[in-house]
C-alpha cells in the first residue's frame, strides 16, 4: 500500500498539472521530459526550465525517440547534477540508467524520479508511414483496458517489466479506468511525498498492483514466449544466423541507439577490428572471398557478449535499424536466458554488481573438472 | 563423414599452471593429440571471450581454455572471472544454435602432465565426432 496523489483531471493533463507545480513552487529547477515539436508526433527529449515552455511537453506520449538513460548518463557523467531535476522516463529507460550508472557512466543524485506503468511505445517509422495518429488515438483505449496495444514496439508487447520499482514517483496508466477523469500518482518514496506536498489533489492509499496489471502481465508473458518461439522457426547455429543479418549494412546503428552501450571507441571500431587486406590473405586464398566489410556476424555476438547481461528490451536497436532486422527480439532472447542464469534482472537494484564484472568462490564448481 | 577430417582446436594455456602441465606432459614423453594448437596467455582471465567467438566464427573445430584450479590463480582471481566468462559463452552459444560443445574449460595444474594429455586427447575425441565445424561452408560471415 502506497500513498496516492490523485489529480482531478485526465492522466495525460494530470501529469502536466504535475510538473507545472513541481516547477511553479521551484521545488525543483528543471523538468526533463518529452516535448512536441510539431504537429506530426515528433517528440524530442528536453530539459525544460521556464514553466511557460511547459505547454508543449508531453511526458506520457508513447514514443521513444532515444532511450532516457542514455542522455541523463551523458548528462550526469563528468559531473552529477547539483539542482533538482523531475525527470520523466519509462521503467526500462530507467532501468537502463540504473545499469549505467553501476557502470560509473552517471549519476542518480538530485533527480526526482517520475515513471508510469508502461503500455509500450510504438515504433518511429509510425511517424513517417502516415500511422501514428491512429495509433495514439488507439493507445489509451488499450491501456485502460490492461490489452496490448496492436502495433506497438514487439519488445513492448513482451515486456513483463512495465511496473518501475526505482521511480520516486509512478503515473499509474494500465488498467485504470478511470483514466479520462483522474489521474493517479504514486509516491514511492519519502522523497516523492515529500516533493507533492502542498500539490493540487488529495492524498488516498492504494496498491500500484492490481487484478488488471496481472491480467496485463500474464498477457505479455504470453506474448514473449510467441515471440521467442517464433525466431526458432528460422532454424539455429551459422547458416540462421547469416540469413538474419543478411542484409546487415554495418552501420552500428543498433550499437548507437543501445543505451547499455556507452563506450565512447567501441571495440569494434577501434584498430583491434581493422580490417586490412593481410589479415584476410589466407582466408581469401582458401575460401575464395569475404564479405565487406568483414565480420557482421563477430560485431553482433561480440556485442551481445559485452552488454546483453545488462539490456533492458528497450528495443532502440530494432527500430532504428535501416534494413528491419529483428535485433531486439534476438538479444532479448539471449539476454532473459543469461539473466536468468545468473538470476540477474537489469535496472532492479543500484547495489547489485553487474555478473560480468564480478564472481563468487564457490560457484559453477562442476566447471572445469 | 569424412575419413581425412582432423580436427582443428585452439588452446588458451595459463602461463603458470596449465602451459607449464603441458610442457610436463611434453617431457615426459606422454601421447598428446595433433589436433591441439595451443597460444600461452598469463592467465585464463586474460581469455577474452571473443577470442573464443573468433577463433570458431574463423572455423577452428574446437577452442579449449585451461587454467589453474579455483583457488591457485598465480593472480590469485584470473579464473574465477575465467570461469563467469566461459559460463555466459557456453549458454550463449546454447541460446543460438552454435554447437556449445565445441569450446570447454578444464582446470590443469603445473603439475597434472597426464591430465592435460587426457582431457585434450578427450576433447579431441568428441570434437571429432561432431564432425568438420560448420561454420566452414559459410565464407560471407
Amino acid at each position: 500500500m502506497s500513498n496516492v496523489l490523485k489529480i482531478k483531471k485526465g492522466v495525460e493533463q494530470g501529469a502536466n498539472e504535475l510538473l507545472k507545480f513541481l516547477l511553479e513552487s521551484e521545488k525543483v529547477k528543471g523538468i526533463f521530459t518529452l516535448r512536441k515539436m510539431n504537429e506530426n508526433g515528433a517528440v524530442s527529449y528536453s530539459l525544460i526550465t521556464h514553466p511557460k515552455e511547459l505547454q508543449n511537453a508531453v511526458p506520457l506520449f508513447p514514443l521513444m525517440p532515444v532511450n532516457a538513460g542514455k542522455i541523463l548518463s551523458g548528462f550526469t557523467l563528468k559531473k552529477a547534477i547539483n539542482e533538482p531535476i523531475a525527470a520523466v522516463l519509462r521503467s526500462c529507460e530507467l532501468r537502463a540508467f540504473i545499469e549505467l550508472i553501476k557502470r560509473t557512466q552517471g549519476s542518480l543524485e538530485n533527480f526526482l524520479l517520475i515513471s508510469s506503468t508502461c503500455g509500450g511505445v510504438y515504433p518511429l517509422k509510425s511517424l513517417t508511414d502516415g500511422t501514428y495518429k491512429e495509433q495514439v488515438s488507439q493507445y489509451w483505449e488499450s491501456a485502460k483496458n490492461a490489452e496490448i496495444s496492436s502495433d506497438i514496439r514487439p519488445t513492448c508487447a513482451a515486456c513483463e517489466y512495465f511496473i518501475p520499482q526505482q521511480a520516486d514517483m509512478t503515473i499509474a496508466i494500465v488498467g485504470k479506468n478511470d483514466l479520462q477523469q483522474e489521474c493517479s500518482i504514486f509516491l514511492n518514496t519519502k522523497k516523492g511525498e515529500e516533493f507533492t506536498i502542498g500539490a493540487p489533489g488529495n492524498i488516498v492509499s492504494e496498491d500500484i498492483d492490481t487484478k488488471e496489471t496481472a491480467k496485463l502481465r500474464e498477457k505479455r508473458q504470453e506474448q514473449k514466449k510467441k515471440l521467442f518461439d517464433e525466431l526458432e522457426k528460422n532454424g539455429s547455429g551459422i547458416k540462421a544466423l547469416v540469413k538474419t543479418f543478411a542484409a546487415c549494412l554495418s552501420c552500428h546503428g543498433c550499437s548507437k541507439a543501445c543505451p547499455i552501450c556507452y563506450c565512447t571507441l567501441c571495440d569494434f571500431d577501434s584498430k583491434t577490428h581493422e580490417y586490412l587486406p593481410s589479415s584476410h590473405e589466407i582466408e581469401l586464398e582458401q575460401k575464395g572471398g569475404i564479405r565487406l566489410p568483414p565480420g557482421t556476424i563477430f560485431f553482433h555476438i561480440g556485442r551481445m557478449i559485452h552488454m546483453v547481461v545488462s539490456c533492458v528490451n528497450c528495443g532502440m536497436c530494432s527500430d532504428v535499424c535501416p534494413v528491419n532486422i529483428p535485433v531486439s527480439t534476438i538479444f532479448s532472447k539471449v539476454g532473459d536466458s543469461l539473466q536468468k542464469l545468473f538470476d540477474y534482472l537489469p535496472g532492479k537494484d543500484i547495489e547489485e554488481p553487474v555478473p560480468f564484472g564480478t564472481y563468487k568462490e564457490e560457484e559453477f564448481t562442476e566447471i572445469g573438472e | 563423414m569424412n575419413d581425412e577430417y582432423t580436427p582443428k582446436i585452439i588452446g588458451f594455456l595459463c602461463n603458470w599452471c596449465a602451459y607449464t602441465g603441458a610442457d610436463l606432459a611434453g617431457v615426459s614423453r606422454i601421447q598428446i593429440t595433433p589436433s591441439l594448437r595451443i597460444i600461452r596467455v598469463m592467465c585464463s582471465g586474460r581469455i577474452d571471450p571473443l577470442f573464443v567467438l573468433k577463433g570458431l566464427l574463423k572455423g577452428a573445430d574446437g577452442v579449449m581454455m585451461m587454467g589453474c584450479h579455483p583457488g591457485d590463480c598465480h593472480y590469485q582471481k584470473g579464473n574465477y572471472s575465467a570461469r563467469r566468462r566461459y559460463v555466459l559463452l557456453q549458454k550463449l552459444f546454447e541460446d543460438l544454435g552454435f554447437e556449445s560443445e565445441r569450446i570447454g574449460l578444464w582446470w590443469v595444474s603445473a603439475s597434472e602432465g597426464p591430465r592435460y594429455a587426457k582431457v585434450s586427447s578427450e576433447f579431441s575425441e568428441e570434437i571429432k565426432k561432431l564432425g568438420p565445424n560448420p561454420v566452414r561452408e559459410e565464407i560471407f560471415i
